[in-house]
């Protein structure tokens, strides 16, 4: 307490609007324009928007749900709320309604402020089931104008009315603000909800503001800044970074004008900290080699020496070792030519530091990035400490650990080689849940993280799976399935991996085509195709699939460990796995048990020696309706290969089955 | 009759087309159709192919001009329209075969349809100093409402060619909306979109209608659609009008249903 200067984050507003009151907080494009919203306007907004909610009853302890994509007007509607001594609730704003009761009713939510009509909408549909809910305000009237409802207001007229009641209590919003402390709930969190139900995960302000100090003065985060907020506000990610970081050191926050345009937003911006789960890095990566194959031969030769050069040596310049004079005047070279426009197009220019974690990253993936002289380090947290448990330090990125313990956290592994976490960070529990905080928390304060690790003799954390997934082959080898997954999704062509193995002879696999990245491969090749169904059954494609496998398994012949875990049989999905279906979480992990469920035959199959297999699966459609889809999945064998210990020989290829 | 009905018109009909005869050569497009359009509503044309529905718009349009009839538009009746005139009066239209400039983007297609309304004359705009200068802003930031409304804020600099035929669709519709009109012509607006596609063209037509008070007249084959969201119908059969009225009396007359089925031809 004492050694925080600020304990809350309404103060940290306070703060920055009277320091640096003409920078801005936030930018956002209105009508094609970039518009910001100073630290001063901000607060003026904030306070407006706090006297409105108290006027309409919100008092200290309700809940606020916040549903939508990432506006400035929700984070502010975060500060509102914590000011008034409320705790704010941000959702997935892409679930369908009926997922959404179980966390309103959890939370006890009674007020909520949603994006537009789509969220309205989910809400009155689901509106008897939820018990707390009174309030809901909108922030984009479109569609809205014949919704004639007591308990449904606009953001605009809310702040309307906060500011004339304002005008008559100017101390208002002082007061309440000076009321906050430290240790008062900031944010209820969400888990995604990988095993069961999500759990609310209660953070206070000195939390989020611990990690958000520490972590910004670890990678030197000032107010010049810029950061692009785009993932989801429900996510303990963006509420680090764009949200707890961004409140602590007073960079701007830059809000796309919508999903689809992310992209461009980003070149405009030319953000210098950056943040993207890695499926963002490797769907850039595909859409470079994609545009790559069709260039011409000259470009893609100056491409592929270009890559192979940085490969070599960019890496260690990033990391400030000694590289020699010719080496070091060729990558100046190739920079000029290639990699620095290759930034830009990314929309990478300008960044000093950027992050990734959610899932295991390639290490190939990774080093694509550190080599053309992005600054992409890991780090590792989960919902309940914050996303704050280990960073990656400047100059010792080791490509396949997340780093070191972050300044304020320990770490130890258990007997089980489960990663034990306590610190700064570390939840004050789980809402209303004390048996299920009593069993993530256990007497000394240690939170057990779920995951399998390993700590090397630098302190560097690597992690190798869940480690409930973590599992043993009947030959009683080990089993970690992400490790084989992250290895073949690394190639464009494939976007999702299931792997089977557990108390099994051999492993297999359901592997999810990249339908952008093969559709493009089919065309160049004038293979027709109907759609999805169709290309993911394609001979050609198969054989395609079964290329990269082999590469895979071939690969795996030098790991010392995992050498036994080649992939023997596989086959492709008829349908992309999908949150809709509750097949992967909201934050796209694959739920294994589920799967494995829902495609019983289909893993029956592949432990047999069928060739193909029918199945029929049910979906759900955008807009809630349910539908069946059926087709016959064909099933191949991979060459699996072992390298002879006895001699030195070269491996032994043998076919199975 | 035309007198005795001009008397008795209701004061919210703002387009009204009286006894229309359309031919080439032998072949009669139209014949002796009659109906009105009223203030805010959404009016459907239907009918089989070639009953006449895109020509009839063609003769609101000023496009064709009709042998017989008369047209009743913006307090005045006329014998033809004239596409100019049409035009600045605040009638614009989609096209069945999308028309747009492939070559140019989004941006420029949807600024094209300001064309009408602006007043600064060529050197000044060729100049791009003073009166031209603002001008074009105040219509910028026009149509970036528009591009906001049908949400297309990530294709706003894409060529128009390289757009999905959905999307393109769309953006036609967004240049219709870039003049302002107060009567909406859109010919066959969700013809090859898929289910979504059409589920999103529906809330943009119901939304223009609602939120901008915009009559629309609207030429659609899929009758699904058309039921949901019109006010009333017109049916159209080899160039006759054969049901004129709310979509369930419409849906349920002997006639249509035949017309629809294609006994007795």
């Amino acid at each position: 307490m004492s050694d925080l200067a600020v304990t809350t984050f309404p103060q940290l507003l306070l703060q920055h609007a009277s320091e640096i009151p003409n920078c801005a907080a936030y930018r956002e494009k209105h009508l094609g324009i970039w518009q910001e919203i100073s630290w001063s306007e901000n607060l003026e907004q904030i306070s407006a928007i706090a006297c409105g909610f108290s006027k309409d009853g919100f008092a200290r302890g309700m809940k606020l749900a916040i549903i939508g994509e990432n506006r400035p007007k929700l984070y502010q509607t975060m500060v509102a709320v914590q000011s008034l001594g409320g705790v704010p609730v941000p959702l997935y704003q892409d679930a369908v309604a009926t997922e959404m009761i179980h966390v309103l009713n959890d939370a006890q939510v009674s007020f909520a402020v949603v994006e537009d009509q789509e969220q309205v909408d989910k809400l009155l549909e689901i509106k008897d089931q939820l018990k707390y809910l009174t309030h809901i305000y909108f922030e984009d009237p479109k569609g809205l104008k014949d919704y004639k409802l007591a308990e449904l207001k606009s953001i605009d007229q809310l702040i309307e009315e906060g500011s004339a009641h304002q005008a008559l209590n100017a101390d208002f919003f002082i007061n309440e603000v000076n009321k906050c402390k430290g240790d008062d709930l900031s944010i209820i969190l969400y888990t995604s909800g990988t095993t069961g139900m999500p759990k609310g995960v209660a953070h206070t302000h000195e939390n989020f503001i611990r990690a958000g100090t520490q972590s910004t003065q670890f990678d030197k985060l000032r107010h010049t800044d810029n950061i692009l907020a785009y993932l989801p506000m429900a996510w303990v990610g963006d509420h680090l970074f764009s949200f707890a970081q961004a409140m602590v050191s007073g960079m701007t926050v830059n809000c796309p004008e919508s999903k689809e345009t992310v992209m461009s937003d980003m070149r405009e911006i030319g953000p210098t900290y950056y943040f993207a789960p890695p499926r963002i890095f490797e769907g850039l990566l595909t859409s470079v080699t994609i545009r790559m194959q069709d260039a011409g031969a000259l470009k893609q030769s100056l491409y592929k020496w270009a890559m192979d050069h940085a490969k070599k040596v960019g890496g260690d310049i990033l990391d400030g070792k000694s590289v020699g004079l010719i080496d070091r005047l060729l990558y100046a070279f190739y920079d000029l030519t290639l990699y620095a426009p290759l930034r830009n197009v990314l929309g990478m220019g300008r960044i000093r530091v950027a992050y990734t974690a959610g899932e295991a990253i390639g290490p190939d993936l990774f080093r694509f990035y550190r080599s053309m002289g992005i600054n992409l380090k890991q780090f590792y947290g989960q919902t309940e400490t914050c996303a704050y448990v280990c960073l990656q330090p400047d100059g010792h990125v080791k490509y396949n650990s997340v780093g070191i313990a972050a300044p304020g956290m320990q770490i130890k592994l258990d007997e089980h080689g489960e990663v034990l976490v306590k610190g700064i960070s570390v939840m004050q529990g789980y809402f209303n849940r004390p048996q299920d905080t009593a069993n993530a928390i256990d007497e000394s304060g240690y939170f057990h993280t779920g995951d399998a690790g390993a700590i090397d003799s630098d302190g560097h954390l690597r992690i190798i799976d869940r480690a409930k997934d973590v599992g043993k082959m009947l030959n009683g080898k080990l089993f970690a399935p992400k490790y084989i997954e992250n290895k073949l999704k690394f190639f464009p062509y494939i976007k999702e991996v299931v792997v089977f193995g557990h108390e099994r002879e051999t492993i297999t696999a359901f592997i999810n085509i990249d339908f952008e990245a093969i559709a493009n491969w089919a065309e160049r090749r004038q293979i027709s195709f109907a759609g999805y169904i169709d290309l993911a059954a394609k001979d050609q494609v198969y054989e395609l699939i079964q290329s990269c496998v082999n590469e895979v398994n071939e690969d795996l012949i030098a790991d010392e460990i995992l050498s036994h875990a080649q992939v023997s049989r596989f086959l492709i999905l008829h349908k992309e796995l999908d949150p809709d279906d509750d097949e992967l979480t909201r934050t796209r992990k694959v739920r294994r048990g589920f799967i494995a469920e829902k495609y019983a035959p289909l893993i029956d199959a592949l432990y047999s020696d069928k060739s193909d297999q029918f199945i029929e699966t049910k979906v759900k459609f955008e807009d809630g309706r349910e539908g069946v889809i059926s087709a016959t999945v064909k099933i191949r064998d991979a060459l699996t290969q072992y390298a002879k210990n006895s001699d030195n020989s070269r491996a032994e290829l043998t076919h199975e089955h | 009759m035309s007198t005795n009905s001009s008397t008795q018109i209701d004061p919210r009909v703002v387009l009204r087309v009286e006894n229309i005869s359309l031919s080439f050569g032998g072949v009669k497009a139209l014949n002796n159709i009659s109906f009105d359009v009223k203030e805010h509503e959404i009016r459907s044309i239907i009918g089989p192919n070639g009953a006449g529905k895109s020509s009839m718009l063609n003769v609101i349009n000023g496009i064709y001009h009709p042998q017989e009839g008369s047209i009743f538009f913006n307090d005045k009746t006329r014998n033809r329209m004239n596409p100019t005139d049409v035009a600045r009066h605040g009638i614009a239209r989609t096209f069945q075969n999308i028309a747009l400039f492939k070559g140019m983007t989004v941006l420029d297609n949807i600024m094209t349809g300001r064309n009408t309304l602006m007043k600064s004359n060529f050197l000044w705009n060729a100049l791009w100093v003073g009166k031209a200068r603002a001008e074009e802003e105040e219509h910028r930031a026009k149509v970036e409402e528009i591009i906001d409304f049908l949400e297309i804020q990530h294709i706003r600099k894409t060529p128009v060619g390289k757009l999905a035929y959905g999307l393109q669709k769309r953006v036609e519709l967004a240049r219709a909306l870039a003049a302002e009109p107060t009567l909406l012509l859109l010919d066959e607006p969700m013809a090859g979109m898929n289910v979504e596609e059409k589920q999103d063209m529906c809330r943009f037509i119901l939304e223009v209608n609602n939120q901008y008070g915009m009559t629309i007249v609207l030429i659609e084959h899929d009758m699904g659609v058309v039921m949901d969201i019109s006010d009333r119908i017109v049916v159209l059969d080899y160039g006759k009008k054969i049901g004129d009225g709310l979509p369930e009396i419409v849906k349920n007359d002997p006639e249509v249903i035949k017309a629809y089925l294609g006994s007795g031809h």
